[in-house]
């Protein structure tokens, strides 16, 4: 009998080791496939010519720069207006909320994320960018802050979702003692709940730029798709076009090995190191290593 | 020995992923009754009123049609990955070298013809302008519609997307006024839009937009704010039509391609022959293109 527990043991150990190995091969293995078809692009065409200021590739300007700057401004601003009501919904449903209202709001914020972002682009085309571009004042409603605009819209339901699991998960001792300190309502969230939720708040957020910046389809929709370089700050009120519609757009019209399909792959390379980076970067904040103060309590 | 069993796992995986997916050339279609036709948006519709239309009176073929843009057909017809290439310009020089070089020599069609319309929303009151002035719009040297006699409002240059043939030929004949030595391109401001309903949608509401698209796809509300065309200043202006593109007196007028994988044979040959037939020709007509004379 001892010796079955010990094959049972062995074989389920091995499953889940595979299955938690899987994870890091897969992401490996996509790595290397965007390397193997990507980095031809850079013996293929000059780095000056990448960098430069003209997306036009049916006639070989393969300049990625305004691809990169449209991904950029769309995403910053989708964060901009993701973080405040994404963290102030968490706050609010974790904190402030009565329980009753809670339990309906909290579904409907999940309703919300469940959309189909292609519906979200659909009436952005249709409301938003009519009632942007007659508001505004400005020549087309098609620009880079309606694409902020849905984007934020889609990012907050996964902020929400998580930010809001994560103070959960903070134990009342800490409210309840910062309460015996004298501290009001809005001192405790502001500066003991938050902080001890931070690594699951910036995980939530990191969700929603990972989220934000590999959007394709709503962005393909509402934002113009005009490679604009979209550097000054008025840019935000401009066509843009972003990295994953390009790709989208046009990845079925490009011949197999051809230096076109190499380029896009390139530029998956780059959304792929983007990510990475956002990654790292909440990492390093998320397992930075505790005070032992915090240790002490927990 | 764990890690010697993870290694071992590792590896078949990294084996199993190392099967590279280079496509090959598709099985010939010419014994098989099933038909593969791709590409031009612009010919899309007009495609499956054709498919649909030969596999009621021939049951025996199943034909199926995609769109995805004359850029995309192209690529596949190279890729070997379909049977007829729908494409709403003619195929390039470096596009036919690359299917030599995979083995395939493409066989061109012109199965109809069709106008490109440039379309303003219908508060504007430009009606005319000449191919320079429509190139000097695109190419982002005319800002202000004020400079063409309409009102003081900036103007927001609409296109199809880069895979696009209609895009391609727009660029060829208009921006560049037919010449290939130009090396005039679209004003990065140009918004690139995925389809022509896009386009229509936004010219529809928003008055300071110009936008192109086949003749076809111009929506009867829209009639009226058809530009018309003049070749220079002095010339007619003409709007698009049946007949203005029969007697070419209309100068945005284009010929729509199918192209196979060398000369059609069996079931592919007699559908061609029956799309350049009088009965498919009707079906053009039906849907606002030209038919072939």
């Amino acid at each position: 009998m001892g010796k079955s527990k010990n094959w049972r043991e062995t074989v389920i150990t091995a499953v889940v080791r595979t299955c938690g190995y899987s994870a890091v091969v897969f992401v490996l293995l996509i790595f290397f496939f965007l390397l193997r078809e990507g980095l031809p692009a850079l013996a293929e065409v000059k780095l000056g010519e990448l960098l430069s200021a003209r997306w036009y590739p049916i006639e070989n300007h393969f300049g990625i720069l305004p691809l990169l700057t449209g991904s950029l401004i769309v995403t910053v601003g989708a964060m901009l207006i993701a973080i405040p009501f994404g963290i102030g919904t968490a706050v609010f449903l974790s904190e402030i909320a009565p329980r009753w209202m809670r339990e309906i709001l909290k579904p409907l914020v999940e309703l919300l994320g469940g959309l189909p972002s292609v519906v979200l682009g659909f009436l952005g085309i249709l409301v938003l960018s009519p009632y942007l571009r007659v508001f505004l004042n400005l020549p087309t409603g098609m620009t880079a802050l309606a694409g902020a605009l849905l984007l934020g819209g889609i990012a907050v339901p996964t902020t929400v979702s998580i930010a809001e699991d994560a103070l959960d998960a903070v134990p009342q001792s800490y409210r309840e003692g910062a309460l015996a300190l004298g501290a009001t309502k809005w001192q405790t969230i502001w500066r003991v709940t938050l902080p001890a939720a931070r690594s699951g708040v910036l995980t939530a957020l990191m969700l929603g730029i990972g989220r934000t910046i590999g959007e394709t389809m709503a962005v393909m929709m509402v934002t113009g798709n005009a490679p604009v370089l979209a550097i000054k700050l008025t840019s935000i009120f401009s066509p843009v076009r972003t990295m994953t519609a390009t790709i989208a757009a046009e990845m079925g019209e490009v011949a197999n090995g051809s230096t076109h399909y190499h380029v896009l792959f390139m530029i998956g390379l780059v959304l792929f190191l983007i990510s990475l980076a956002v990654n790292i970067a909440a990492s390093s904040v998320v397992f930075k290593s505790r005070k032992r103060a915090e240790r002490v309590l927990s | 020995m764990k890690s010697a069993r993870f290694l071992l796992l590792f590896m078949v995986v990294m084996l199993a992923a190392c099967k590279t997916g280079a496509q090959g050339p598709a099985a010939p279609a010419g014994g098989s009754m099933y038909i593969q036709n791709k590409g031009s948006d612009t010919m899309v519709n007009l495609a499956l009123a054709w498919a649909e239309r030969y596999q009621a009176e021939h049951p025996e073929v199943s034909l199926s049609v995609t769109g995805g843009g004359s850029g995309t057909g192209i690529a596949a017809l190279i890729n070997g990955t379909v049977d007829i290439a729908n494409a709403s310009r003619a195929m390039k020089s470096e596009e036919t070298q690359q299917a030599i070089a995979n083995g395939i020599t493409p066989v061109e069609f012109t199965v109809a013809r069709d106008a490109i319309a440039v379309v303003v929303n219908s508060e504007n009151p430009v009606h005319e302008l000449t191919l320079q002035q429509i190139s000097d719009i695109y190419s982002g040297k005319i800002n202000n519609w004020l400079q063409v006699g309409g009102d003081d409002r900036p103007i927001v240059r609409l296109s199809r997307e880069t895979n696009s043939g209609t895009h391609v030929y727009f660029l060829e004949t208009v921006l560049r006024l037919g010449d290939k030595t130009n090396p005039t391109l679209f004003s990065t401001d140009t918004l690139l839009l995925p389809s022509s309903e896009v386009i229509i949608n936004e010219v529809r509401q928003n008055p300071n937009a110009i936008g192109y698209d086949g003749l076809g796809y111009i929506p009867p509300d829209l009639m009226d704010s058809v530009i018309a065309i003049a070749r220079d200043a002095s010339g007619p202006f003409v709007t698009p039509s049946i007949a203005s593109v029969n007697d070419d007196s209309y100068p945005v007028a284009r010929d729509l391609y199918m192209y196979t994988a060398g000369e059609p044979t069996g079931a592919i040959k007699d559908y061609i022959n029956w799309i350049l037939s009088a009965e498919a020709q009707a079906i053009v007509a039906d849907l606002g293109f030209v038919p072939i004379k």
